[in-house]
């Protein structure tokens, strides 16, 4: 395990034994554990048990998007169909025809996944780019229409419902209350974290990272691209399968969107925001996935109109997503300069408030006339009451949204005046460090 | 693959078994391709020794690029025969041809622009050393791996950079990577598409040594302009004009070939036979 170094040469970069790596590790499985302690509704115990899921499908996901530059519009369809599967068994479980632990059924979703992955897979990993992309697309299609013509397998329009509370209790595990379905959730989200970290520290991880880079040459080296990216395929799929029988436990019941392309279109979505180019990238982003699905469209109606604009803007400012926000102030607070950009980001935020209560009170008025002017022209916007039908509100919030955009842009500018000055600092303090 | 016990250890092809003595490391038998109606290569033939180092010449358009294309799997030829070792290669797949033992570089770098130097070397040493598609062994443990990843990046004179983003080295640098990652599996046939394209006069003389160390003992094909490159690196020339090959041999006998000269050589000559004398 300890790799010495030889003899006469410098030793490796790597560490067996890395204490940071033991500490976030270490800290990641407290988070899994506590916060059910934190929060101990039991819708907070819901949404924490679709985030964990979430968190596996997500990863799964990137193996493909992030680590292998696979643009799949399909995703949905293994963790879907490992749904389905998953709650099957269950209701065989059930029905006494087959003695499982339900604790296991999780893996019949998964098997389910690779199963499907491996057999649909090698269709669409024959291609890569943009030809794989529309294979995706088709595949997707393609399972969504049989959950119309199947209704015994996918059943139909009111689904597949199923009772997890089978079989004697294991260690007095019933998997009645949520939170036991939880702690069931977070063990497999916390051993497959580990694994698909795992897979990016070998020989198929690292290859497949250099054919998201350059294609051409891993063939050139060796390797069969087709190859590296049909065994990353089945892997996403596992684990995607996985998350789908997890979630089968979770809701006790699939429903046939859960292989739909909105679906499919929210894991690329969140991974993309959470970050692909980093591993923690889809943990931030299912994380997000489930606030914005569950919280945001709680709060507003026009929920997916702020997703809309909160994912075009990250396309065009931020492509490596939040991970990628994150990890560039790391970088400042690292080299000790972090503590100067605090004024910018106050100035930053205070304009972006600015803009966002502007521009969303002007949103919320829109939708409140179009579809709640029953209800009379008052309505509730951050505490205040605006009326929608008298000018006064209108030419307010138009004032703030004006006023919010051009201070913003000023804002913007000293920041990234700043944050230039910082990085040339930094470059200056890399070269010194070399020089050393 | 039958070839994977072939590339079991780096640099032992040519040890083991193998063909009969006297085959030809690579071989072209009458190779023609066609592009559309367009035939670029018209029947190239040419046999290259193992251990021999050979530079091919010719003028723009001659089809220099694509017959290494052809060699290396990227394209497969329209008729006619390639053999590695006496083995038939034409219509396998870019990745069979290196297991087979032969590798290549490209004119324009062609790396792992998001991998580090280290991580670069490291993919194309992973298949050379039976690591396939390994997902149950961590990369940090493999240590022939790693030691001959630093071991290549020293040969390149990359020590130095080894944690450095790919698209963040300077073009020398990455020229040398690119070299780094044909070399690094220990094909014994060797494949360099101007390996000193765009580099400035003086890079050009310290990598021509580069190239020389870390190809030492190897069968050797370059596509080179630069004469200096071609009398530094090759002991044959082989001339490819309208996609023949219409000489092959020493340097001196080429530069002697009336038909060569007739061809285009002449002139090129002429201004090598200058450079050299200003040295």
């Amino acid at each position: 395990m300890a790799a010495a170094p030889r003899a006469g040469s410098k030793a490796y970069h790597f560490k067996p034994y890395n204490v940071g790596r033991w500490f976030v590790w270490g800290l990641f499985a407290l988070v899994l554990l506590l916060a059910p302690r934190l929060w101990t509704s039991s819708f907070a115990h819901t949404m924490l048990s679709q985030m964990g899921i979430a968190i596996i499908v997500c990863l799964a996901y990137n193996v493909l998007l992030g680590q292998g530059g696979m643009l799949s519009f399909g995703h949905a369809v293994y963790s879907g169909l490992g749904s389905f599967l998953a709650i099957h068994t269950l209701n065989l479980i059930s029905a006494g025809k087959l003695a499982l632990p339900v604790s296991l059924v999780p893996l019949a979703g998964g098997l389910a996944g690779l199963l499907f992955a491996a057999l649909l897979g090698y269709v669409s990993t024959k291609k890569a780019g943009t030809t794989f992309a529309m294979i995706t697309l088709g595949i997707g299609e393609l399972v969504w229409s049989m959950s119309l013509m199947l209704p015994e397998f996918f059943g139909g329009e009111g689904g597949i419902t199923g009772n997890r509370v089978v079989g004697a209790p294991v260690l007095g595990i019933t998997f009645g209350p949520q939170v036991q379905v939880y702690y069931l959730i977070a063990a497999y989200c916390f051993v497959s974290t580990a694994a698909l970290f795992a897979l990016t520290r070998t020989p198929l991880g690292r290859m497949l990272n250099a054919v998201r880079d350059n294609p051409e040459r891993v063939e050139f080296i060796g390797y069969s691209t087709q190859q590296v990216r049909y065994l990353a395929f089945m892997v996403s799929g596992f684990f995607a399968g996985i998350g789908g029988g997890l979630a089968a436990l979770n809701f006790e019941i699939v429903t046939a969107e859960v292989v739909g392309a909105a679906r499919s279109g929210a894991y690329l979505l969140f991974v993309f925001l959470g970050g692909a180019t980093f591993f923690i990238g889809p943990i931030i982003g299912a994380v997000l996935m489930v606030i914005a699905l569950v919280l945001l469209s709680e709060l507003t109606q026009a929920w997916l109109l702020y997703l809309g604009l909160v994912f075009l803007f990250m396309v065009m400012y931020a492509p490596g997503g939040i991970a990628s926000l994150i990890m560039m102030n790391l970088r400042l607070a690292a080299f000790g300069k972090l503590g100067r950009l605090w004024t910018g980001y106050l100035a930053l935020a205070g304009t972006a408030f600015a803009i966002l209560a502007g521009a969303g009170a002007m949103l919320e008025m829109i939708y409140h006339l179009q579809l709640n002017a029953a209800l009379g022209p008052g309505m509730k916007f951050m505490g205040a009451t605006l009326d929608t039908t008298s000018a006064d509100s209108w030419f307010g919030a138009a004032f703030v949204l004006a006023t919010g955009v051009v201070l913003f842009e000023l804002a913007r500018r000293e920041f990234v005046r700043q944050w230039g000055t910082i990085q040339e600092e930094i470059e200056k303090e890399i070269k010194r460090r070399e020089a050393l | 693959m039958t070839a994977a016990g072939l590339q079991a250890t780096p640099g032992e092809h040519s040890a083991r078994g193998g063909p009969a003595p006297g085959t030809p490391a690579l071989e072209l038998r009458d190779v023609r391709k066609s592009f559309g109606k367009t035939e670029i290569i018209r029947g190239a033939s040419l046999a290259v020794q193992p251990g021999e180092r050979v530079a091919i010449i010719g003028p723009n358009g001659a089809g220099k690029s694509t017959l290494f294309n052809l060699i290396s799997g990227r394209f497969h030829s329209t008729s006619g025969d390639i053999l590695l070792n006496g083995r038939k290669i034409d219509g396998l797949r870019p990745y069979q041809i290196n297991r087979l033992g032969l590798a290549r570089s490209f004119q324009v770098s062609n790396l792992f622009t998001r991998l580090s130097a280290f991580e670069n070397i490291r993919c194309a040493v992973l298949w050379s050393l039976g690591y396939r598609y390994a997902f149950w062994r961590f990369l940090a443990d493999l240590r022939d791996a790693n030691d001959r990843t630093d071991e290549v990046l020293e040969m390149i004179k990359l020590d130095r950079r080894r944690d450095v983003l790919a698209m963040n080295l300077t073009y020398a640098e990455q020229r040398a990577l690119e070299i780094g990652i044909t070399i690094a599996g220990g094909s014994p046939v060797i494949l360099l598409d101007e390996p000193t394209a765009g580099m400035s006069k003086s890079e050009t003389r310290r990598f021509v040594g580069l190239i020389r160390d870390v190809t030492a003992g190897k069968t050797l094909l370059t596509v080179e302009h630069d004469m200096g490159v071609v009398f530094g690196l090759a002991d044959k020339i082989a001339v490819l004009v309208y996609g023949q090959v219409i000489a092959f041999d020493t340097p001196d006998a080429v530069r002697a070939n009336p038909s060569v000269q007739e061809a285009y050589l002449g002139s090129l000559l002429a201004d090598a036979q200058v450079a050299d004398a200003g040295h």
